[in-house]
């Protein structure tokens, strides 16, 4: 029998799962895929509507985490099995190689030596880092992590002889613990829906239109451009700029359902133009305008900007022109006609798809459309989007619940 | 507790080459005699951490200063045990890293300058750590008898779900209802939204299922026609006064569940729609109870054919409700399937603005968009009148690109949910208004009746016996409902141990509600667990420290008991005050706000920070050494903020020396005093933002600290001396990249200002 709570995910869901239980006196686990704890909001520019800083929260929780000694993670980690069943479940857990130990001190005197640079999955491809790199400014932990796909290995050992501290091991391997825990919080979150599925968006080929999340990136001071909202073709100032809403979502051939978030980040992100361009001309295409409760105050804050057009419409098709605009054809439907516009930049607000999405994972919970609908009798529960979509603040009441239900099945037996 | 102090310096990160180490040894040799000191490379390394320990056991050390980096890295590497206080100085990030070469100054030999600048700089932040750790004392908290049980207000939905999760985590709970039955709401539905996947089906109403589980269990105890007539005392020690009937109960509490729910809105107010005016007419409300005995025509009991709904009737819209109740378009969904179920000819029409089921509810709106039986579009209203029985709806701007008239046998509008504390939420504005105009005035308004607090002591749900008035303060930021600020914080609250769940907290359907009612639950269990402990809950959570009340001295000025964010102290009929440590918070701000200096923490205090202000060194001459100015930052945002600005490499003048504070609410303005009477040029405060959307954690610090600096003001102009030189910032802790030209900006302007006239007196 185990009095322990097993977090898989250390996104916001999962760190707030894991310190609301953990803060009552319980022991918790966070099982994190990547090599910082976080996820997606620390991707984040801002949280509407109080157009506050994720990090502000995110410091919080991390000071939560340094404090309390109940509070146990692995980053680089996934769930490979779990055997048992509630209030005696052993979970194996994989960690993969980091290469850099907790000697790191973030000096950042590696990345200066690294002759390889990649792709920045932070930043949707939109940066670089090199092949050794600190996951992003906030990182938690603070220590650094190889590309183990683009690092060129001993050969190179660059990096290594750079360290004072002997941090770096290039023949890291991976690692495996067995936990033992009664129960487990599925808070594995979301990943932005795959623009190359929507072909007739332009399926990711068109420069010019970007993702939802790569507008938070362009947006944040961390980003690739250091906040400077900008063309990703040719690093212009953009002064006309449309919206395409429910890129993906309530659409059968995509995702059935409402992604919830993306109707209020798409007024956010107009308010993060305005801040950069007092004159640009922002047009939103939408299905329905989705600010529910309180968050209508803030689309009200935006429909006053007389800049910002909303039509409701769907976007038929997005085209590139040969000075890399994007030509929008979409149905003005209230006016009932068709239009072609041209822009200099598009954001898709993209939905979000359940990460757990088309991923075997050993958990014994129904799981529907990538959403965990079940386990509740196995000591299972979901927090935040692997639950459903959900905001951020939706998501914190989800995974403060499923830390007292995670606390029940320990305390029935 | 005399200190044996171990002082240690990392030599490595830059630190080592840059830094004149045995000038810094040297110094704090001289100034704070230390136990001992050392030098050692890679301090965060096994080899060093040893080293320490080796020290500790063999030199009985009891406190450590290191420094060296931030402690936001490595900070599980310098933890030897609770009977050793560590203490980091930030001689890295806030030294090294950032260091800029002062421009304008002599070279050092030429003056009387014994240290280079930045060997003094990194001797300032080192005897600041060893001065603190001299006045450091282990908080050790007196626990009161705590008592777990939790009260839950309203036996509706949210709060009926939120008993039964703290009963199953085996916590004993009272449920209070002021109906004679439980329910709410929910018992009153004839049918209810999905609750499950795939969240495409009505789902039959299954609320006495839940009302049986509470009843049958027997760690909750149910009050019916009950009513809450106080509620004293603080998280873990609660005395609530119920009323049962015509008999009052007093029940010993340790945490509060608010779960009062909602009103529906009052629909008298949209005669427009034909409210009242046209008999065929209903809110949502009254067509629940309809559907539930059995849909007939009110005006002549004949079968309904057809149903028109009108969503948004008084939501979002600034004349009546501004926000959108968030389940309206869903029960309407609902109720256009009473509709269809009583005859497969019947129609329902639904007009809307925005369809607004979000999420996975987009699946209930697709199934309903499958029926044929139900008409959707967007609409605006143009008119509702009569035609015999039936009602004619005008709509334009529709999706059909015409405009539409239906006849239909009832209208059905779709009103919202009022918070049941938006009354209060009203009130508490009007006694702070009213407080504001008489403190203007300058009447003495305390010794006759205030008419207006009677009526929010009334209309409380909660009734406080608080120094700071019966609810929550300021919940018309909220447009009434009980809700946090926080995004990432749902049940922050201003009221320690009481945590609001479902429709009192935001419009939300029960989906969400069930969600609410399990996370504040989880809140009101974690409060009582902590004060058990002696520990502050979130965001000082496991925090052992408290304020300490030297009495003596208080002149009863009340400033701690009116400031306090969230009214955990309270007082006695002289004023002095009265702590409720589990109520507190430990952000500090009674400390700050103390015009005496008699409240303090074990491990924060204004002789603390003083003594760290004293250990900053002010060359006589700026000049030759420079300026001075202090920045006291926010340990929460302002102070990551520039740790990561060093760690982008960016760089700020030398000039300045930070000290982290709890909050700016617990800058005392006896530091500004201090800094300036030594010679500093100059205080910039940096803190939270303030206002209406506020991000200081602790709700009001830094707008507190704000309203003070008008008094440092004052007196500075009445010093002669610039008022400009005290400045409170407001920074995020993402403007990293902007912090360092807040600071140079700062260090300019006071450069044209000129030297402190007080140096050297």
């Amino acid at each position: 029998m185990s009095n322990s709570i097993l977090v898989l995910g250390g996104g916001f869901s999962g760190l707030t799962a894991a310190l609301e239980a953990a803060e009552v006196g319980y022991e918790v686990f966070i099982v994190e895929k990547q090599p910082y704890l976080g996820g997606r909001v620390a991707q984040l520019n801002k949280y509407f509507p109080k157009l506050c800083p994720p990090t502000c929260g995110l410091e919080i929780n991390f000071q939560r985490v340094k404090k309390n000694p109940k509070v146990k993670y692995f980053t680089l980690a996934e769930v490979s099995k779990i055997s048992g069943g509630p209030g005696n479940y052993e979970v194996t857990v994989k960690i993969k190689p980091r290469f850099v130990n907790n000697n790191c001190t973030a000096c950042n005197k590696c990345v200066e030596v690294c002759p390889v640079e990649r792709d920045c999955e932070f930043d949707f491809g939109l940066g670089k880092t090199k092949a050794i790199y600190k996951p992003h400014t906030m990182a938690m932990p603070m220590q650094y992590v190889i590309d183990s796909e683009v690092c060129t290995g001993t050969s190179c050992a660059k990096c290594v002889s750079a360290c004072e501290y002997k941090a770096i091991d290039l023949e890291d391997k991976e690692k495996e613990v067995v936990l033992n825990v009664g129960s487990i919080v599925v808070a594995t979150g979301w990943k932005p829906y795959d623009l190359a599925n929507l072909t007739n968006l332009g399926a990711g080929q068109i420069k010019n239109a970007i993702s939802n999340m790569q507008m938070e990136r362009l947006a944040a001071p961390n980003g690739p451009t250091g906040g400077k909202i900008v063309r990703p073709s040719d690093g212009k100032e953009p002064q006309r700029i449309a919206f395409v809403q429910c890129a993906g979502s309530r659409d059968q051939n995509h995702l059935n359902y409402c992604s919830y978030i993306c109707c209020m980040a798409s007024f956010k992100q107009c308010t993060y133009i305005r801040e950069q361009y007092p004159d640009a001309e922002i047009v939103i295409y939408y299905i329905d305008l989705r600010a529910p409760g309180r968050y209508e105050k803030f689309l009200n804050k935006v429909q006053a900007d007389e800049k910002v057009k909303m039509v409701k419409g769907k976007v038929a098709k997005l085209e590139e022109d040969s000075e890399g605009n994007v030509i929008v054809t979409a149905e003005d439907i209230i006016a009932g006609v068709k239009k072609e516009e041209t822009y200099d930049l598009v954001v898709l607000a993209t939905g979000m798809q359940p990460s757990l999405d088309g991923v075997e994972l050993p958990l014994d919970a129904e799981i529907k459309e990538g959403f965990v609908v079940g386990g509740e009798d196995k000591g299972i529960f979901a927090a935040g989007c692997a639950k459903m979509p959900l905001d951020v603040m939706t998501s914190a009441e989800t995974a403060t619940g499923a830390a007292l239900k995670a606390i029940q099945t320990l305390v029935r037996r | 507790m005399a200190k044996k102090i171990g002082v240690y310096i990392c030599t490595s990160c830059d630190i080592g080459n840059r830094v004149d180490i045995e000038k810094v040894k040297e110094f704090i040799d001289d100034e704070c005699a230390p136990h001992l000191i050392k030098e050692l490379p890679f301090l965060c390394g096994q080899e060093a951490v040893e080293t320490i320990k080796q020290d500790i056991a063999e030199e009985e050390l009891n406190a450590v200063c290191i420094a060296g980096c931030s402690p936001r890295v490595n900070w599980d590497v310098f933890d030897f045990g609770p009977e050793v206080f560590v203490e980091r100085a930030n001689i890295r990030e806030l030294g090294v890293w950032s260091f800029k070469e002062p421009e304008g100054l002599p070279p050092i030999e030429e003056t009387d300058l014994e240290a280079d600048h930045i060997t003094m700089l990194v001797q300032d932040y080192v005897k600041m750590a060893v001065m603190k750790l001299e006045k450091i004392e282990k908080p050790e908290p007196e626990i009161p008898e705590i008592n777990k049980t939790i009260l839950v207000l309203g036996g509706g939905f949210t709060g009926l779900s939120a008993a039964l999760d703290a009963a199953k985590a085996g916590y004993d709970v009272v449920v209070v209802e002021k109906e004679a039955e439980l329910g709410g709401f929910a018992a009153k539905m004839y049918k209810k939204t999905p609750s499950k996947y795939p969240f495409t089906d009505t789902e039959e109403n299954d609320i006495n299922k839940l009302i049986e589980a509470v009843e049958q269990n027997d760690k909750i105890k149910v009050l019916t026609s009950a009513t809450v007539q106080k509620i004293a005392g603080a998280p873990g020690i609660y005395e609530a006064t119920v009323k049962v009937g015509e008999e009052e109960q007093t029940l010993n509490i340790g945490a509060v569940v608010l779960a009062t729910g909602w009103k529906p809105y009052d629909a008298s107010k949209l005669s427009h729609l034909g409210y009242g005016q046209i008999k065929n007419v209903v809110t949502n409300v009254e067509f629940e109870t309809l559907a539930k005995e059995g849909l007939k025509r009110p005006s002549d009991g004949a079968p309904v054919k057809s149903v028109a709904f009108i969503q948004c009737a008084g939501q979002r819209d600034p004349e009546h409700l501004p926000y959108c109740s968030s389940i309206c378009c869903m029960v309407s969904l609902k109720q256009a399937q009473y509709v269809r179920e009583l005859d497969e000819n019947a129609k329902a029409f639904i007009f809307y603005k925005d369809m607004r089921t979000t999420g996975i509810m987009e699946n209930y709106y697709k199934a309903a968009q499958d029926d044929p039986g139900i008409f959707l579009t967007k609409a605006e209203i143009e008119e509702i009148s009569q035609d015999g029985d039936q009602v004619v709806v005008k709509v334009k701007d529709t999706l059909l690109g015409e405009d539409l008239e239906v006849k239909v046998d009832m209208l059905v509008l779709a009103t919202g949910i009022v918070p049941t504390t938006l009354e209060e939420a009203k009130l508490e504005l009007e006694c702070k208004s009213q407080d504001k105009q008489e403190e203007e005035k300058k009447e003495e308004s305390e010794t006759c009746e205030n008419p207006l607090l009677t009526k929010l002591q009334e209309a409380s749900c909660l009734k406080l016996q608080y120094r700071q008035g019966p609810t929550f303060p300021d919940l018309m930021l909220f447009d009434g409902f009980a809700d946090s600020n926080y995004i990432c914080f749902p049940y922050e609250t201003r009221r320690t141990g009481i945590y609001a769940a479902g429709c009192v907290r935001q419009p939300m359907g029960m989906v969400t509600a069930k969600e609410d009612a399990t996370g504040a639950a989880l809140k009101a269990i974690q409060c009582i667990e902590s004060a058990n402990r002696g520990v502050a809950v979130h965001p000082r959570s496991g925090d052992m420290s408290y304020p300490k009340f030297n009495f003596v001295r208080c002149t009863q000025c009340k400033r701690c008991t009116e400031e306090c964010p969230f009214g955990a102290l309270d007082d006695d009929e002289k004023g002095t005050p009265k702590p409720n440590p589990t109520r507190c918070r430990r952000c500090g701000t009674c400390m700050g706000a103390c015009p005496e200096r008699v409240i303090s923490f074990d491990n924060y205090s204004i002789t603390m920070v003083n003594d760290m202000i004293t250990s900053i060194q002010v060359p006589e001459y700026a000049e030759d050494g420079g300026y001075r100015i202090l920045v006291l930052c926010c340990e929460n945002d302002a102070y990551p903020a520039l740790d990561m600005a060093a760690m982008r490499g960016k760089k700020w003048s030398s000039y300045v020396r930070f000290i982290p504070v709890r909050c700016l609410g617990s800058v005392n303005t006896q530091w500004i005093a201090e800094a300036m009477s030594k010679g500093i040029d100059g205080v910039l405060l940096l803190g939270c933002k303030y206002g209406e959307d506020y991000q200081c954690h602790f709700v009001k610090g830094s707008e507190l600290c704000n309203r003070r600096m008008e008094n440092v003001a004052e007196t500075l102009s009445r010093l002669q001396v610039e008022a400009e030189r005290v400045k409170q910032v407001q920074v995020s802790i993402d403007e990293y990249d902007k912090v360092p030209e807040i600071i140079d900006k700062f260090v300019e302007e006071i450069e044209g200002f000129g030297a402190n006239p007080y140096k050297g007196f």
